[in-house]
């Protein structure tokens, strides 16, 4: 650490869409959804289920299966390089199958998700799954040295006994051990960005607690960016630098941690956090969030949050898109209560 | 793995058994017995038969003896000398009649069966991987087609076209002049010629059903999420196929192995009759008509326990493949 970099940035999301073109109609899944992650941070994702968290996530790997998938706008600039003056690529020009990107899948981001019953193959040993991702990222090493660096990476993430769990079955685990192996592969290759896909929802709470610290102990170690994704506020606050709310497929909110809970503008993100249990506040109702939520199929024109939202104005709030402002440093918001400044 | 084998192997013994009685009485059922058949024969051609006469021929036969005590000869005559029983019938021992036509009929369905696989499973895997292309839709109408067509009208149609046009005839196992010939590689060659159409009609009805099994089972395994992290990883399109969602398609389908040799008895006696080829299926056919009930009786008993067998082999080819089961179940 002698020089800081003169970029820091990692990577940038711009205006991404990624639209699902299916029998029943065309499911817009991300509209236009801008963010930046730069090295060594963490940003929190948040939104209710559906609202395309998963596949704004999947769309940075180009992993979202493409048909029904279309990305059909939008740059995503990865820059490659820890000192930040490397090349760019634009990951939305790569060919998804091509060499380009698998090169840089796993290598520069890396992703642990939802369901560790599902993650790995059950017809392979763990111990073979994440080696293939160290074989074919790191092609000098030798077996033997694949082998003792995934026996390595299963000791980080706890899991005991790692010279004898290495060769056993996803089945033989328990969930919260193969979600650790599943960090382990996620890692074994050193990423400089790591995605977490709702990996907890799964869990149970205190197995959750363990995984969440471990998680946020690596991303130092490892020094690494983290994307963390989650519809659990406690959890995403815990987790990141910076918070971005989702709505069905747009990003009304966007903040740093500490001031989105502190001030949060809009109408959306006020009242999730409406809707978390307080318990030392002497309120523990939780309050829904009322209204119809719109078809997938057919957004609104203006505000997708119209249809719920307690201070829409008709006339302005469904006629149009709200653009995106910066209300103060780092803090933006998209809602036609708020003017730039 | 061998304690698992061993388990398997253990298992079977009561099952044969049952099967061993299920055959004997599925035999015995249909009133009348071979003698009856007989007397009922002669008088349709104008001979009629006295009483004691046909009392004479049921004690030469042992038909005179209770049930059980006709059961217990034939398992002991089987278990201890080998020995299938008589066939009235053709007047010979069922083990030379069945010697003739088991291997013929094993070969049959394990070359169809491969045949149909090594067709179907690549078909299945593109139409998954290229779901509702022109060519996904073109292999769903073939499967269709095949699935739908009685195999006997296939082998009637196709052996005529094949004689029409050719000149060669596909009925039999030789042709002509080589039937009562020494073995050469000319009699080989000829064998392997009469072979390919009843292989490929037999093959035909299970590879429509293979190709959707694959198709389906795949584009199941393809949504998975393990699929998903191994494109994550950064594999190519091709390896990761091969090496996960593809790996899990095929064991739904390895583990039908053991269904063949019915199969090729009942759906496929028609096609060996009209092709001339002697498999059991004919044969078993005959038995049962002319209630020759050693015949049948052994045919089924033998037809059973290979299916048996074949079960317990394509679950332990199942263990091998699949990790989950090989270590019994899922630990929590
Ligand atoms: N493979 C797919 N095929 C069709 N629609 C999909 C697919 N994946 C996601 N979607 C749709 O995209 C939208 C966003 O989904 P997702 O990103 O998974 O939400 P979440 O925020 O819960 O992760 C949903 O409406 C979902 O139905
Ligand atoms: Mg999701």
């Amino acid at each position: 650490m002698t020089t800081t970099p003169t970029n820091d940035k990692l990577i940038e999301v711009r205006d991404l869409r990624t639209y699902f073109y299916l029998y029943e109609g065309v499911v817009k899944a991300v509209d236009g959804v801008s963010f930046e992650i730069r090295q060594g941070r963490s940003l929190g994702v948040i939104g209710e289920s559906g609202c395309g968290k998963s596949v704004t996530a999947q769309s940075i790997m180009r992993i979202a299966p493409e048909p029904p998938a279309k990305h059909v706008g939008g740059e995503i600039l990865l820059h490659l390089g820890r000192d930040g003056n490397g090349e760019v690529v634009d990951m939305l020009k790569l060919d998804p199958h091509g060499d380009r990107i698998r090169a840089l899948r796993w290598k520069e981001i890396a992703m642990i998700f939802q369901e560790p019953m599902t993650s790995f193959s059950p017809l392979f040993t763990i111990g073979n799954q994440i080696g293939e991702a160290i074989q074919l990222h790191l092609p000098g090493l030798s077996k033997k040295q694949v082998r003792e660096r995934t026996i390595d990476l299963l000791g980080r993430v706890g899991i005991p006994q790692p010279k004898r769990l290495i060769d056993a079955y996803p089945h033989q685990l328990s969930g919260g051990m193969r979600q650790r192996a599943m960090i382990a592969m996620a890692l074994s290759c050193n990423p400089r960005l790591l995605i977490a896909d709702e990996p907890t929802t799964a869990l149970d709470v205190t197995i959750e607690a363990q995984i969440l610290e471990l998680i946020a102990t690596l991303q130092q170690e490892f020094n690494m960016a983290l994307m963390y994704i989650s519809h659990d506020l406690a959890v995403v606050s815990e987790m990141s630098d910076e918070i971005m709310v989702m709505y069905l497929g747009s990003v009304m909110e966007q903040a740093e941690t500490g001031e989105i809970f502190n001030n949060p503008l809009h109408p959306y993100t006020q009242a999730l956090w409406r809707s978390i249990p307080r318990i030392e506040g002497g309120q523990d109702r939780l309050v829904p969030i009322s209204g119809t939520l719109p078809s997938p199929y057919n957004l609104p024109k203006g505000c997708p949050f119209y249809t719920r939202c307690e201070h829409r104005m008709p006339g302005i709030c469904d006629a149009a898109r709200p653009p995106m402002i910066e209300v103060s440093p780092n803090h933006k918001v998209s809602c036609f209560l708020y003017k730039q400044e | 793995m061998l304690a698992y084998i061993a388990r398997r192997i253990v298992t079977l013994i009561p099952i044969l058994f049952l099967i061993s009685i299920v055959s004997f009485i599925v035999i015995e059922l249909p009133p009348g017995d071979w003698v009856t058949f007989q007397i009922e024969s002669l008088r349709m051609s104008g001979i009629e038969l006295g009483q004691d006469e046909a009392d004479r021929l049921t004690r030469q036969y042992g038909l005179d003896k209770p049930l059980h005590e006709r059961y217990l000869r034939w398992i002991e005559n089987m278990l201890f000398y080998g020995n299938l029983g008589w066939s009235f019938q053709w007047n010979r021992p069922v083990n030379d009649l069945l010697a003739e036509r088991i291997p013929l009929t094993m070969a049959i369905s394990i070359a169809s069966l491969l045949l149909s696989w090594a067709i179907a499973i690549p078909i299945g895997i593109y139409s998954a991987t290229h779901q509702y292309s022109v060519w996904d839709y073109i292999f769903t109408f073939i499967g269709f087609i095949g699935l739908a067509t009685p195999g006997f009208l296939v082998a009637l149609v196709l052996a005529w076209l094949i004689f029409t046009t050719t000149g060669f005839s596909p009925l039999g196992l030789f042709s002509t002049q080589y039937v009562d010939a020494p073995w050469s590689w000319e009699k080989l060659v000829d064998m392997l010629k009469h072979l390919v159409l009843p292989l490929f009609i037999i093959g035909l009805s299970s590879t429509g059903t293979t190709i959707r099994v694959m198709r389906a089972n795949l584009l199941d395994e393809l949504k998975k999420q393990y699929v998903i992290t191994a494109r994550a990883k950064g594999l190519s399109e091709t390896k990761l196929l091969l090496k996960y969602p593809v790996r899990m398609a095929i064991n739904p389908i390895v583990s039908t192995v053991g269904w063949i040799l019915p199969g090729l008895v009942s759906g496929e006696v028609l096609v060996s009759i009209v092709l001339s080829i002697q498999t059991t299926g004919p044969l078993l056919l005959r038995a049962v008509l002319a209630q020759d009930m050693y015949l049948a009786g052994s045919i089924v008993m033998i037809l059973s326990t290979l299916t048996v067998i074949g079960t317990l082999l394509s679950d332990i080819l199942l263990a091998a493949l699949d990790p989950r089961i090989r270590y019994g179940g899922v630990k929590k």
